[in-house]
């Protein structure tokens, strides 16, 4: 009995060494690999500024100084000191205020994916292992989400929760499971058929455990590709929200609500709209560049 | 191949049953659309009046308990809320719009042209710039000309909709003066939100024809077509290109309908008289009857195009409906 169970794993391809010997290559590839190590090196940029904000921001990024207002980058104030990228509309720091809003990009990004990835898995676990009416009852709801258009429901359903940052998380984890339970049923549907399940179930296994023992596993590679590609798509979209209003208000700094902020300005300072946005485009831009690089390594057959 | 199509319309409907639920769900979403819909300064009293007016005070979905009053099941339609929501939608009913005082439907369909005019516009734009790049990119594969094609659909992929529209309109409208910045009326007007809407279509296209060429030029049919003498041009338009179709055509349904619902970012920024616009003023103003309408139109539209996506797909290749 002992001796099935370690054949099994072994199939399964999850045992500990060969584990190892897969992140050594993935670190090798990625070594080789330029777009890859930039778009790591971005991330970290990302994550570092997110996380340092108070010790690297050079400017308190909510103190307004009206006497400075749109000053231009590179303008160097009475005290001496420089505003790289120049000051908007209230004479608040762009440089500081883009620093701190990584904050905001980062941590509704990553716990949004967080939660759309762990009830499209789910849901896409369920429908896959379980099949029939459930399972049709699975892809006809994930079609519903499919049609909705995004932009609109979450704007309509912020407007009635309220635009606080656990209700923007909620609505965009809540609402961008669909391309994980699409993937992880479609694997589940294969899996299912094989030898370590059938063997599973004849040695007694309880759907539960059959579904968290043998099939999760196998199903985690694409999920954290997806993963990946969607935290750079919740960072243009609630940077959507904040440029339509309904993000996290004022005055906290993020690059959404900076962007709206300077449209007003277009003709005549042109720097308070165009951070923010090289901001999201390079941050975006990087984590696509892993994204891509991840699925290459990962799972090439995987079309997303 | 009736009974495949038979099968989708069916699955289509259902779509439809479930964004009306969610769409009546949404004004329901706070607890008491009573107090989201007044005023905030209405008194306790208006708004007891108004929930009853509206008949916020009937049970949602099923009456309870369900052998009160022993009324047949029928009664469904007029006794819930969610009944009398379906019964107004099959009519076309989406009550009267609190700001407009016109029915909600009529001024969404009123819009409609617009968004749908903005839509195919980015759409046309998109599918004849990306699909000539990425087949160039694929035939000239890891030259300077497929890289350059390459990195900028990354670019366009990463970049938000918006920043993009701000960006042209600095360029194109502030500085060089050339277009338009908003409204709309002429084809002058239509260009920048049409390039700004259509970017990220165009980016995913040109990537996706461009990995689906460098799978079907690899196959052997394509070596025959060579071996026989055929004009290069000829097996590349001919015979790669109508097989890497297939997953073209699913993510240009797909896209459009994703368009359709991007709009509101695009027709907001540009002052286009759309759905989008619309529906961000209903948000802002509490219309919900419009926003409703606004949401249900648009998703309806998109289950629309997915169908006749699947269907155009059983001429493409008739295998679909087998599986």
């Amino acid at each position: 009995m002992s001796d099935g169970l370690v054949a099994l794993d072994v199939e399964q391809g999850v045992t500990a060494r060969e584990g190892r010997q897969d992140l050594r290559r993935i670190l090798r590839e990625l070594a080789g690999n330029r777009a890859a190590l930039l778009g790591l090196a971005v991330v970290l940029a990302v994550t570092a500024s997110a996380l340092l904000a108070p010790q690297i921001a050079p400017f308190d990024p909510v103190a307004q100084e009206i006497t400075n207002r749109l000053k231009p980058p590179g303008w160097t104030g009475a005290d001496g000191r420089m505003r790289l990228l120049g000051t908007d509309h209230l004479g608040r720091d762009i440089l500081s205020r883009a620093i701190y809003g990584a904050r905001i990009s980062i941590v509704i990004g990553l716990s949004a994916v967080l939660l759309a990835g762990t009830l499209g898995t789910l849901i896409g676990l369920v429908a896959g292992y379980e099949g029939g009416r459930i399972d049709d009852l699975c892809m006809r709801l994930t079609d519903t989400m499919l049609a909705m258009p995004f932009i609109l429901l979450a704007l309509a359903v912020i407007a009635v929760l309220g635009p606080s940052l656990l209700n923007i998380i909620m609505v965009l984890g809540v609402t961008s499971w669909v391309s994980y339970a699409r993937v992880v049923r479609a694997e589940v549907l294969t899996l299912r058929a094989r030898e370590f399940v059938a063997a599973a179930k004849a040695l007694g296994g309880g759907g539960l455990r059959i579904v968290a023992r043998h099939l999760l596993p196998n199903v985690l590679t694409p999920v954290i590709v997806i993963a990946t590609l969607e935290v750079a798509r919740m960072i243009i979209l609630e940077s959507a929200l904040s440029f339509l209003g309904l993000g996290v208000q004022p005055p906290t700094p993020t690059w959404g609500g900076m962007l709206a902020d300077g449209r007003a300005y277009l003709s005549t300072a042109w720097w308070l709209a165009t951070f923010p946005g090289l901001c999201i485009m390079l941050s975006v831009l990087g984590i696509n560049l892993l994204g891509d690089w991840l699925r290459d390594v990962l799972d090439p057959r995987l079309k997303v | 191949m009736t009974h495949y199509l038979f099968r989708r319309f069916w699955q289509s409907l259902l779509v439809l049953f479930g964004i009306s639920l969610i769409v009546f769900i949404l004004l329901h979403l706070s607890g008491d659309p009573a107090v989201l819909l007044m005023p905030p300064d209405a008194t306790k009293e208006d708004i007891d009046n108004f929930r009853t007016l509206m008949g916020f005070n009937d049970p949602l979905f099923i009456r309870w308990p369900p052998w009160a009053g022993l009324s047949p099941p029928w009664r469904f339609v007029t006794e819930t809320q969610y009944g009398r929501f379906m019964g107004g939608m099959v009519r076309g009913d989406f009550g009267l719009s609190f700001r407009h005082q016109q029915p909600a439907l009529g001024l969404v369909l009123e819009r409609m042209p617009a968004t749908l005019e903005l839509t195919l516009a980015a759409m046309l734009i998109a599918v004849s710039v990306a699909i000539p790049v990425g087949i160039v990119s694929a035939v000239r594969r890891n030259t300077s000309l497929d890289h350059a094609g390459m990195v900028l659909a990354l670019l366009g992929q990463s970049m938000p909709v918006y920043w993009l529209g701000i960006m042209l309109i600095l360029l194109f409208a502030v500085r060089l003066n050339l277009l338009p910045a908003f409204g709309s009326g002429s084809l002058s007007h239509l260009i920048l939100p049409a390039i700004t809407l259509g970017a990220f279509s165009m980016a995913r296209i040109a990537r996706l024809t461009r990995s689906g060429m460098l799978e079907v030029l690899g196959q052997e049919y394509v070596r025959t077509a060579r071996a026989k003498g055929l004009a290069e041009r000829r097996i590349i338009l001919k015979h790669a290109l109508k097989n890497a179709a297939i997953p073209v055509i699913t993510v240009i349904g797909l896209d459009l309908g994703t368009l359709l619902g991007g709009a509101v970012i695009t027709e907001t920024i540009f002052a286009w008289p759309g759905v989008g616009r619309l529906a961000v003023q209903a948000i802002a103003n509490r219309d919900y009857p419009v926003v409703q309408a606004a949401v249900f139109l648009l998703a309806a539209i998109f289950v629309l195009i997915n169908f006749l996506v699947d269907v155009l797909y059983t001429y493409v290749d008739p295998r679909v409906a087998y599986k």
